[in-house]
């Protein structure tokens, strides 16, 4: 099938991860916004990961998307 | 609870995609086998995470966290014993007929081996049943989003069916097995950071045993339970089971778990359960087709870490009532909550109990005896805000919503941002148990029934029109029984239910279809419906221990005019768990004889040759020779077989 799946799950988690560690550092002086999760700012840990993730996963439909144009 | 701009952002990005990735497929549906089947042309990667994907509806995560905090580990026998070693099989021993044969749907395959007969009654049954799986799924979610976010029932319930019907409209199978792929990913990232704090907060994995060793001594004080048990029967997946239904939480004795889960219920869901089979149909080739289970089976091993260990912490959190956590109490109805009220100001100056009782009887469920008296004195010394008020008859309910178990560690751990992904993570669990169901449930309609009895001959253009038309009747259908099964709390239990009435007969009859020659068409058939109406008598006739006859069984001895006690006792199952499986069981053993019986007495309907492709002994053997040895399906499976062994040793 035409869609490389890769590419939008790629894209949407580059988003999310943007998304959540910038939300993260903006509120990161607000401690009492993360007393919750155990005093870690979980938006950027947890942001930064889906960044890397989403990133990893464009980078894998890299070739096939060269190979194809 | 309220959610944040960010907690919306991150749903809208999800819901934009899934909708997306529709609408970009769109200009790939050219025919019907497109639609239905994606062209045959997934790798098996992409297979293998959708089919697993298509079975993490609402049974896993709210299901399963909740098994996990009322029986504990034990839980993880629906992964290690009801469901890798089926998926071996499927791969190894059942795909090269279902994809070899080129059959489109599982029922289609009946027909090719047997006749119209089995055809049809597997295809009414399964799209019956796949609506129900779908109404399930979506009213849990509803329940879920209105009372922890406070949406409109009906309106959530409408708006998460209309993005389903967006992308399966517009991309069908495709659509469907990749927004799977998209959603695994997300349930699997949204979850793993919530695990990770619940089990860091508890103090690792040896705090949360020795807190549910003490729970198993006295689960009544956290309203697990009535009875006490050894102290591992919740960290302990084997030994309570060894010792005996009433050693363990669940009722059930090994046999039941071995033979009714492990071999009747998984493998009849596993392996002809057309929901599962389908994303393994659309592989792009045979060894796709094949790996595909496998590849499904990595993820499914580890999964118990995060749907069932969310419920263990949680009992593990509500022994300690660190930061006052408790398990949720069941939520009173805003109906009854009025009645509620009076009772708790009329019983000023009664005694406690009869307090109690009526207050009990006002919101329909147990209550705390000393958490009902506080409230009655307080209520009777001066006027309480109504708010107040309120919270503290909800507070006072003894009895466990386990299905809110995984929300309730979601809310009590995850911060604006977390806390859009994880319940987006939740959205994406229900979106694609439903999704998977209506695909299934069109093929099944539009190839099994429609253009098979109704409208044979017609262009592939109007068999297109008629899976898009009936994707929408389905999704309005499945609407339906959302609603009808508002009623019933324990979508679990009915789950498995239902796959018992349907499934458990159906294994016993493509293990002989597949693997005997012999078997008849006459056979199959009577068979098939000897297993089916065995469930459907087996089911009025037994009960359950704690369990009015009626709707969960033996409503045949209601209408003979017989009460519960004067029932023969060797029909009361210790506990709804081992009511399904025993049901199961007889289903199955009864199809088999059945189908083994008739096929005997009756003439061969096809010859040899009609059935090559379909049955094992007339088929080539698969050659896996051109894949190297690390690649080929049985050697993936023995591993995977042997890793099962092992973590079921590990957790004895």
């Amino acid at each position: 099938m035409g869609l490389d799946i890769r590419i939008p799950i790629g894209m949407m988690f580059t988003i999310l991860g943007l998304l959540l560690s910038g939300y993260g550092m903006v509120t990161a002086s607000d401690s009492a916004l993360y007393a919750r999760s155990l005093g870690i700012n979980v938006n950027i840990c947890w942001g930064a990961a889906l960044l890397l993730f989403g990133l990893v996963m464009l980078a894998f439909s890299l070739p096939a998307f060269f190979k194809k144009k | 609870m309220e959610l944040k701009l960010i907690d919306y952002a991150v749903m809208l990005v999800y819901v934009g995609f899934v909708v997306g990735i529709g609408f970009a497929l769109r200009r790939y549906m050219k025919t019907s086998t497109d639609f239905f089947l994606s062209g045959r042309s997934i790798p098996a990667w992409v297979a293998g995470l959708a089919f697993i994907s298509a079975n993490l509806g609402a049974l896993e995560l709210v299901g399963m966290a909740a098994s996990g905090a009322k029986y504990g580990i034990a839980t993880c026998h629906f992964y290690w014993v009801g469901a890798i070693p089926a998926m071996v099989f499927l791969a190894v021993f059942m795909m090269p007929f279902y994809y070899g044969s080129k059959a489109r749907s599982v029922p289609e395959y009946l027909k090719l081996r047997f006749d119209e007969r089995t055809r049809a009654l597997n295809s009414i049954s399964f799209a019956v049943m796949t609506l129900f799986a779908s109404g399930i799924s979506m009213n849990a979610l509803a329940k879920l989003l209105h009372q922890l976010l406070g949406w409109n029932y009906d309106l959530s319930l409408w708006i998460c069916s209309a993005i389903v019907l967006m992308y399966v409209l517009k991309g069908g199978l495709t659509s469907a097995i990749y927004t799977e792929v998209l959603q695994f990913f997300m349930i699997v990232l949204g979850f793993a950071p919530v695990v990770y704090l619940g089990l860091k907060d508890v103090g690792g994995w040896g705090n949360v045993k020795a807190a549910l060793s003490q729970v198993a001594q006295n689960p009544g004080a956290l309203a697990l339970n009535d009875k006490t048990f050894q102290a591992d029967a919740w960290s302990s997946a084997w030994k309570p089971l060894l010792a005996g239904p009433s050693h363990n939480p669940m009722g059930v004795d090994w046999f039941a778990i071995v033979f009714g889960l492990g071999f009747v219920l998984s493998f009849g869901y596993w392996c002809t359960n057309f929901l599962v089979v389908q994303r393994a149909m659309a592989a792009r080739n045979m060894s796709a087709a094949r790996n595909t289970p496998l590849i499904a089976a990595v993820p499914k091993m580890v999964f118990p870490v995060l749907v069932i260990l969310p419920g263990m912490l949680a009992v593990a959190l509500a022994l300690s009532g660190k930061d006052g956590y408790r398990l949720p109490p069941r939520v009173v109805d805003s109906g009854k909550y009025a009645a509620a009220v009076v009772a708790v100001r009329e019983s000023a100056g009664l005694d406690a109990r009869s307090g109690l009782e009526k207050v009990a009887a006002a919101t329909g469920y147990k209550m705390s005896e000393t958490k009902v008296a506080a409230l009655i004195r307080d209520v009777a010394a001066g006027p309480l805000e109504e708010k107040v008020l309120k919270d503290r008859i909800q507070d006072a309910v003894v009895e466990n919503d386990y299905d809110g178990v995984i929300l309730s560690l979601v809310k009590k751990y995850c911060p604006p941002g977390l806390m859009g992904l994880a319940l987006t993570a939740l959205l994406a669990s229900f979106m694609s148990g439903m999704a998977g169901n209506v695909t299934a449930f069109n093929t099944v309609w539009t190839y099994d029934l429609y253009q098979a009895y109704l409208a044979k001959d017609k262009t592939d253009a109007h068999y297109m029109w008629m899976g898009r038309a009936v994707t929408v009747v389905g999704i309005l259908l499945s609407i339906v029984c959302a609603y009808l099964v508002s009623r019933w709390s324990n979508a679990m239990d009915i789950i498995q239910l239902v796959f018992g009435f349907v499934n458990a007969p159906l294994f016993a009859t493509f293990l002989l279809g597949m693997f005997w020659r012999r078997t008849t068409s006459h056979g199959a058939f009577f068979g098939l419906l000897g297993g089916t109406m065995a469930s459907a008598l087996f089911h009025s006739l037994s009960s359950a221990l704690g369990n009015a006859l009626g709707i969960k069984g033996g409503y045949l001895w209601l209408l003979l005019g017989v009460n519960l006690e004067s029932m023969p006792k060797f029909l009361i199952f210790p506990s709804d768990m081992a009511q399904n499986f025993w049901l199961a069981s007889f289903a199955f053993t009864t199809c088999l004889s059945l189908t083994l019986g008739i096929s005997l007495l009756t003439r061969r309907t096809k010859s040899d040759a009609e059935l090559t492709g379909l049955v094992y002994s007339l088929t080539p053997k698969q050659v896996d020779e051109s894949q190297a040895w690390y690649q080929r399906p049985a050697v993936l499976g023995s591993v995977l077989l042997a890793g099962c062994v092992v973590l079921n040793i590990l957790f004895w």
